[in-house]
């Protein structure tokens, strides 16, 4: 080994040991802001006063009680001439000869970034994103929308359940089996796809030195024989005679344990369970995905300390509840570690954190789904496009491992941000304050930050002081220094006045004659300056 | 001693003192610093870095002709037809994918260098494992934190990106085409020495703003970072802009082909005056696990499409850099994270493999095969593998060495090991003599007896003389024996291999002299 060798990273900035114990410091809307931003899309301001009157164990209790209604399936918007599916109707369940599947693709994109721009208060979404992210699938690949919504079904209704089930469940999921070529592994010649990727990034990973071996691989293909998904009712099907039924053998990594082949139509499903038993068995797993979730929602240096304080205490409460999600991250989300210091501030925003963040901190409106569908599932669409240019495609991860952010040391979530991504996260903030077209609509709808309506909002919104440290509390991941929002006050609210009467007054006046168009026009451009000015600087991109 | 290890070794207290008037402030900006630290090579000769993402499948892509019955028995769903296979002007025993019209004519002409069977030892199957691997230049059981492009792009230009851009490198140092930015070009202290570019037509201006101090936290590191690249992406905007408007392109790129809208780009960046050295572009979908072939035409489909589109915009790339007389200064090369299965699967595709061709091209480029066609087992199973017959890195390797002139010394530090040099470039520095390797063509350097043997069999081998390297892997490219790593007089040789402890089954054994290889089937029967 040389010089250049790594050994595991070094957390740069040692926080004290802390562990999982519950949190017992100051409960406030620091700690709140902290809290939501890493278990939902963006704090609102309406979101942080619902909290504020409930304890920390309240508020991770009501976050992790998700909602189990499924959210009203995406409807056809995007055509009148598809003969299967009237316009305004849902084409979830319904065949389409092709033709219409890349609009359908379009408009499941669509319907899961209004579900995240629309969220409820709860750690749903995130989890059902980190879901996408671990099993991912990519909507091109899958090349069936209706199998893309079954799928995100599946990891939805099971966001916060039974990890081990889930595995089970998404193992024969049609968009999977598609996915990974499951539906082309046959006794003849097995396909290893699904079987080297359930054991590299679903199950044990390859952190650990010596891990599962190239015959593992081998075998774990031939036990998933003979799966194949059914078009017509987007279910799967096992076929005995597609499966190997010959003696399964893996490597001392597993205990050398044998998988005996079982014939018949259980076969299938016999030796899956016992593999995943095989698997599951292994404490390595429970490892592999507590730090997944830690690089998650907390940070991506994971040191010894960390290890040992955080790591292996909640792969502890993983293994011990049989796999369960929620205790494990209930876990970590009450815990002294969590709410550190060190780990506040600290994670780049995706570029979902970045856009639907945004949208719900500063109110930006889109049309009403009831009423106007085609214009609400544009302007979705749109964002969803602009995540794409922001290098995270909502549906189409760039390949089975998910985003390179969430996994590629060394620099991980930093990965979002270079010099082709940074400019558009800009253009696209600078635009939300005069507006920004959705396309296809003729003009007819704007994506706009409504500046006076946002600082209404505000607890003083009189006092330019108010507004800027209100402001910065809620957009951006630290505060500024004193003397920074003194200078952005004075070119920006304060109208390069020395003096804080200059906002107050036209502030005051607008309110004294809210539908005054000069008088809105005088405020907005204030506001403008201000809000933007603070979405271009370094701080607005952590959280 | 290099300018650059002048500079570095003198304490930096008394640096103002020898520079007059110029304090450590001017690092970086001001001219006179500016010549003293222009220590790089100089050298206006470019890399183009060409990643096919996926694990591409080489037996269908550089087809061993001698090798057909064979294949016919591993391969029978996916194979292309014998008369279908491209024929190279001088070679009788190997083609190209019938797809690769493009690259056959600059085989033709002599641009165009095949590298047979480029692995490394102890290969990993996984994408995510050998994609980082072959990006930083990693030994198969080492985490290196750093890119290989980025190790000699810290070596040429250190400190980066402290007093970047200045007078004698205003360009970016590389450039990635695309918004994501490669591990291939991580550097040694933390900052990726390259710049995502994903439009040469549309800019966007960032502007300053105000920058507190950072805190000493996690999320002052962020910042820190964030405030890198928002400064960095200023500065090179305006370079970028300004080469996009003064370059041009003069051939007509084909439409619908990602990869060729990209060296597009870099052939517009490079005409408009860049002095950037090392590009990347890249092109997925080469994961290849079913359907690669078309059923109906098995020269059609996935595998075809993808090597179409190659090959298209490689020539095309060739011929634009040659109408804007710049095709003396740039060489290609392709790249992926591993090859397949040599025996297909049962649905129409291939499984993760070991070996796989590379492509090197370009006008200076010494065209031609490098190595020899595989040998297909007469009855391939699922764990038969295309061995290894070059060191990725040795390609790597040779390019620093050969086309940047990048010397010995620096060439160690930045391949953390030393490398065979190989036949690819006829450059300005040093070149390792093709008819040496010409006149060996044929001549069996390393031979084994008994073959098939039980547990132990003689190997013997010829050495020129200088770095020896005899090994032994097994089907999966696994390294089971060094028999021999030593500087050796010229002369033939003996030496034991003992397999007792290993399985029967087929054996690779392997020499490396000199820019010298050549692989030995052998095989342990019970």
């Amino acid at each position: 080994m040389n010089s250049a060798t790594a050994t595991k990273p070094k957390r740069v900035f040692a926080a004290a040991n802390s562990g999982l114990t519950p949190y017992a410091g100051v409960w406030g809307e620091e700690q709140i802001i902290h809290l939501l931003r890493r278990a939902m899309f963006g704090a609102t301001r309406a979101d942080i006063n619902h909290f504020l009157p409930k304890s920390m164990n309240a508020t991770v209790d009501e976050l992790l009680s998700i909602n189990t209604t499924p959210p009203p399936p995406p409807i056809n918007t995007y055509s009148d001439i598809d003969p299967d599916v009237p316009i305004g109707q849902t084409w979830v369940n319904t065949t389409t000869n092709g033709v219409f599947d890349g609009q359908r693709r379009a408009s499941w994109k669509a319907w899961r970034m209004g579900l995240l721009i629309n969220q409820e208060r709860s750690i749903l979404e995130k989890m059902t994103l980190f879901l996408h992210n671990h099993f991912a699938t990519e909507t091109n690949d899958v090349s069936d929308a209706r199998y893309t919504y079954k799928h995100h079904a599946l990891l939805r209704s099971n966001a916060l359940g039974n990890f081990k089930n889930l595995v089970r469940l998404v193992t024969t999921d049609p968009a999977m089996l598609v996915y990974l070529n499951g539906r082309s592994n046959n006794k003849t010649a097995p396909d290893e796809n699904y079987g080297r990727e359930l054991q590299e990034l679903f199950t044990v990973g390859k952190a650990l030195e010596p891990h599962y071996t190239e015959s593992d691989v081998k075998a774990a293909a031939k036990v998933l024989t003979g799966w194949q998904d059914v078009r017509t009712t987007i279910s799967s099907v096992f076929t005995p005679n597609r499966h190997d039924t010959t003696n399964k053998q893996f490597s001392s990594f597993y205990n050398n344990t044998v998988i005996t082949g079982v014939t018949g139509a259980t076969g299938g499903a016999t030796e899956l369970d016992a593999m995943l038993n095989m698997i599951f068995a292994h404490p390595e797993v429970a490892k592999a995905i507590a730090r997944k979730v830690y690089t998650f929602f907390v940070y991506y240096t994971i040191d010894a300390s960390i290890e040992a304080n955080v790591i292996t205490p909640m792969a502890d409460i993983f293994r011990n509840s049989g796999y369960e999600l929620k205790p494990m991250i209930e876990a970590l989300l009450k815990s002294e570690h969590f709410y550190d210091v060190a780990n506040k501030a600290c994670i780049i925003k995706s570029p979902l954190d970045f856009l639907v963040g945004n949208i719900r901190t500063l109110g930006v409106q889109f049309p009403n789904v009831a009423t106007d569908a085609v214009n609400t599932y544009k302007s979705w669409i749109f964002v969803a496009g602009y995540s794409a240019v922001l290098q995270q495609d909502l549906g189409d991860p760039p390949n089975v491992a998910g985003w390179a952010a969430y996994y590629q040391a060394p620099q991980y979530h930093e990965l979002w941000i270079n010099s082709a991504t940074l400019p558009n996260r800009n253009k696209f903030t600078d635009g939300l304050s005069v507006g920004v077209n959705v396309p296809n609509t003729g003009n007819a709808v704007k994506l706009k930050m409504d500046t006076v309506a946002f600082t209404k909002t505000l607890a003083n919104p009189a006092d330019p002081n108010s507004v800027i440290n209100e402001t910065v509390k809620l957009i951006h991941g630290l505060q500024l220094s004193t003397a920074s929002k003194n200078a952005i006050k004075l070119t920006t609210l304060n109208g390069n006045l020395a003096t804080d009467t200059s906002w107050t007054t036209v502030w005051n006046t607008l309110i004294a004659d809210p539908t005054n168009a000069a008088k809105i026009t005088a405020v907005e451009n204030r506001l403008k300056g201000l809000y933007v000015y603070l979405m271009r600087l370094s701080e607005f991109q952590v959280a | 001693m290099q300018r650059r290890k002048f500079l570095q070794s003198i304490p930096m207290a008394t640096l103002p003192a020898m520079f007059g008037s110029y304090g450590i402030k001017a690092f970086g900006s001001n001219p006179v610093m500016d010549a003293l630290t222009a220590n790089f090579t100089d050298t206006d000769h470019v890399l183009v870095l060409i990643q096919l993402q996926g694990g591409n499948d080489g037996l269908n892509t550089v087809i061993p002709l001698d090798q057909y019955s064979a294949l016919s028995t591993a391969r029978a769903n996916i194979l292309i037809p014998e008369n279908k296979v491209l024929k190279l002007n001088g070679v009788t025993a190997t083609g190209l994918h019938p797809a690769m019209t493009g690259m056959k004519t600059l085989f033709d002409e002599g641009k165009l260098k095949v590298i047979q069977g480029v692995s490394y030892p102890n290969p990993n199957f996984s994408h995510f494992r050998a994609t980082d691997i072959w990006l930083t230049g990693a030994n198969s059981n080492q985490m290196l934190p750093s890119g290989w492009a980025g190790r000699y792009l810290a070596e040429e230009y250190p400190n980066y990106p402290v007093g970047y851009p200045n007078t004698t490198m205003p360009d970016p140092l590389s450039i990635q085409i695309g918004s994501v930015l490669s591990p291939a070009f991580q550097g040694t202290a933390g900052a990726n020495m390259s710049l995502a570019v994903s439009s040469i037509s549309s800019f966007y201006n960032l502007i300053d703003g105000t920058t507190d101090a950072v805190p000493n936290s996690n999320a002052g590191k962020e910042l820190t970072y964030v405030r890198d690249i928002a400064k960095q992406t200023k500065q090179y905007t305006a370079v970028i802009q300004s080469a996009a408007n003064a370059g041009s392109n003069s051939a007509t790129y084909p439409t619908g082909n990602k990869l060729a809208d990209q060296l597009k780009i870099v052939a517009k960046l490079i005409s408009g005056g860049l002095k950037t050295r090392v590009y990347m572009v890249s092109m997925g979908g080469f994961d290849t696990h079913s359907n690669q072939i078309d059923q109906l035409d098995v020269t059609q489909g996935t595998h075809a499409d993808l090597w179409s589109q190659v090959s298209a915009a490689i020539k095309v790339f060739q011929d634009d850099l040659q109408a804007l007389q710049l095709q003396d200064r740039v060489v290609g090369m392709t790249f992926s994270e591993f090859g397949r299965r040599i025996k297909s699967n049962s649905s129409a595709g291939t499984d993760h493999g070991q070996a796989a061709p590379m492509f090197v091209f370009g006008s200076k480029v010494a065209g031609g095969m490098l190595g020899v066609n595989p040998t297909i087992p007469t009855n391939a199973d699922v764990n038969s593998n295309v061995p290894m017959q070059y060191d990725f890195r040795s390609v790597y390797a040779t390019l620093l060495k050969d086309w940047f002139c990048v010397p010995q010394s620096d060439l160690d530090t930045i391949m953390l090991q030393n490398f065979q040099t190989l036949p690819l470039v006829n450059a300005n520095c040093t070149m390792t003599d093709v008819n040496d390797l010409n006149k060996k063509a044929g001549e069996i350097i390393i031979s084994a007896s008994p073959n098939p043997f039980t547990d132990r069999t003689l190997i013997k081998f010829d050495s020129q003389g200088g770095h020896t390297l005899v090994h032994v892997f097994n089907e999966e490219g696994r390294e089971m024996k060094v028999l021999v790593d030593t500087e050796m007089q010229s002369g033939s040789y003996s030496v034991e291999c003992n397999l007792d402890f290993a399985p029967a089954g087929t054996y690779y054994c392997r020499i490396q002299n000199g820019p010298l290889q050549q692989v030995k089937t052998i095989v342990k029967v019970r």
